[in-house]
């Protein structure tokens, strides 16, 4: 699918922060904000915005922490639908934070949130693990998150340093 | 015993205008809760790979003195980068040097050119220190007033209006700081029309370039006939969003560079070696960083002249920089009055015009190199000041 400069500029703002109103979008791109709602539909529509999810670091709040999972799958791919059907059934599960299909040495991807190591563990024991198809899984347990989807969780890179008057 | 310092003291020092901009940021450094459009720099920390470039250069041991223009191998990225983008020729070996920020490539370039009396025009609203410079330099400043009516454009018969039997050369910085002005190739070919009728040398300083955004950009250099007589002066500090390393250059005839570097072997010696490293990196591999960046500031433009213009700030459309540079005639307050109480009311910093010389009176410098939540904030204080007055 082929996009117009003012959808790829509304992109841009919108991965950037989605809390950007459509009025300032429009002061920003030279738009009518009416035409900008309408772009902004348009991409929802076309599933080009797929959503707009909030980064909460979940482990700063007192008994809020998580367990993240990252698993490594092979499967024996099926016949006429290969990997999607397995993947499927995988992804359905709340607690599965995502699915990627992989090259390489094992074939999904999977990422899972938990409370606690065990609940973890049991799921992949009980669950995924015992779906058909699934050969073996390899489990790693997320120490620490430095970057996630672009955000450097910690960085200082974002105070401003400036001098507040400079020529 | 208490001295008199001043009979100690330099004379052409002690006059020298004291910047406008110190005045302010006194004031505004002062106050909690400011929120500031007054900020000549890039919002952005210089792009990880060259961060990592200099980190490198240091583990590395790169801490000696270099040649004194520069590495060469800088030179050569520098020179391939101004062909790339600017479409001119510099020779590595002998036409370019790399100095402590742009600021001391026009340091550089006065010295080697002004003799005692030599008259310098400079297009105003400026950039506070080129005046100055050419004072220290032993030779007199000439402004030239630009008005919004004309975008801040000179023209050609301002120029020639401008110029005695003493005019050496002519100074024009675009993209323009404060006014954001970009000249066309049109207009520069205008210009370059007086410059050379009238043997002038063009120093160029084209510090914004990278930040050119409605008709792209054109070089001084690269106007048929400017090539032997102007001196192009650029660097890594706003394009790049270096300022805090300190790295210019310029790039000139032959002739010109030699004489610059003997002076910059005995001021200065050379650039820092590790950042020269750092250097390279930026000109092979950032120009992703350089376009996203230009695309942010292009957004908030746009953002800052319908924000302005709403609040009845009257602004032209400026085509590069990231100032924007509005009227603020209709309230009847000076460009000073406008900023202390806007600063005192609202806690808004915005930069008098008048510090970029008189023809800036009555305009007050906006940056947007801020973020948008910041400039929503500002727009909002703004508004309510303004309707204060009335």
């Amino acid at each position: 699918m082929k996009l117009s400069n003012d959808e790829l500029n509304i992109l841009a703002i919108l991965e950037e922060n989605h809390r950007v109103s459509t009025e300032a979008m429009a002061m920003q791109l030279n738009m009518t904000e009416d035409n900008v709602q309408k772009t902004i539909k348009k991409l929802e529509d076309n599933k080009i915005i797929v959503s707009y999810p909030t980064l909460i670091d979940w482990n700063q709040i007192e008994g809020k922490e998580t367990v993240v999972a990252m698993i490594d799958v092979k499967v024996t791919p099926q016949r006429g639908v290969g990997f999607d059907e397995i993947a499927e059934r995988i992804y359905r599960y709340p607690e599965v934070n995502s699915v990627y299909l992989m090259s390489g040495t094992y074939d999904l991807s999977v990422t899972l949130e938990g409370k606690t190591l065990q609940e973890v563990s049991k799921f992949v024991s009980n669950k995924l693990s015992t779906i058909d198809n699934v050969i073996s899984t390899t489990t790693h347990f997320m120490l620490k998150r430095y970057k996630h989807d672009g955000v450097i969780i910690e960085g200082n890179d974002e105070d401003d340093k400036r001098m507040v008057v400079t020529p | 015993m208490s001295m008199d310092y001043e009979q100690y003291l330099s004379k052409t020092a002690i006059d020298l205008k004291p910047s406008g901009i110190r005045k302010f940021f006194d004031l505004a450094a002062s106050m909690e809760g400011v929120v500031s459009l007054g900020v000549g720099e890039p919002d952005f920390v210089t792009p990880w790979n060259i961060r990592d470039e200099a980190i490198n250069a240091l583990q590395d041991g790169y801490t000696s003195y270099t040649a004194n223009a520069g590495l060469l191998e800088l030179r050569q990225e520098i020179s391939n980068y101004v062909q790339r983008r600017f479409n001119v020729h510099y020779d590595p070996e002998n036409q370019i040097i790399v100095t402590v920020g742009a600021s001391q490539s026009i340091d550089l370039a006065f010295r080697a050119i002004v003799n005692p009396g030599d008259e310098v025009l400079i297009v105003e609203p400026a950039f506070v220190s080129y005046a100055s410079l050419v004072i220290l330099a032993g030779g007199v400043p000439v402004s030239i007033s630009t008005y919004s009516e004309n975008g801040f454009k000179v023209t050609p018969d301002q120029i020639e209006a401008a110029i005695t039997d003493k005019t050496k050369a002519i100074l024009i910085c675009t993209p323009n700081n404060p006014t954001g002005t970009c000249l066309n190739k049109e207009e520069l070919t205008e210009i370059a029309k007086v410059i050379q009728k009238h043997d002038l040398i063009c120093i160029t300083d084209e510090i914004y370039a990278e930040l050119s955004y409605d008709d792209g950009f054109t070089s001084m250099a690269s106007i048929p006939g400017m090539y032997e007589r102007t001196i192009l002066i650029n660097g890594f500090s706003k394009g790049f969003a270096m300022t805090g390393w300190r790295l210019g250059f310029l790039s000139a005839p032959k002739e010109m560079v030699g004489l610059m570097v003997k002076i910059y072997q005995y001021t200065t010696m050379c650039a820092p070696h590790m950042l020269q490293r750092a250097a390279i990196e930026a000109l092979q591999n950032s120009t992703d960083q350089v376009e996203h960046m230009r695309e942010s500031y292009w957004r908030r433009r746009n953002y800052m002249v319908q924000a302005l213009n709403n609040i009845g700030l009257d602004c032209h459309i400026p085509g590069g920089a990231f100032y924007v540079f509005p009227s603020i005639k209709h309230t009847g307050l000076t460009s000073e009055e406008f900023a202390s109480q806007l600063l005192q009311q609202e806690k808004v910093a915005v930069v008098p015009g008048n510090a970029f010389g008189e023809s800036g009176e009555g305009y007050i410098r906006c940056s947007y190199a801020t973020s948008i939540e910041q400039l929503q904030e500002a727009m909002k204080r703004m508004e309510r000041f303004i309707d204060s007055l009335k």
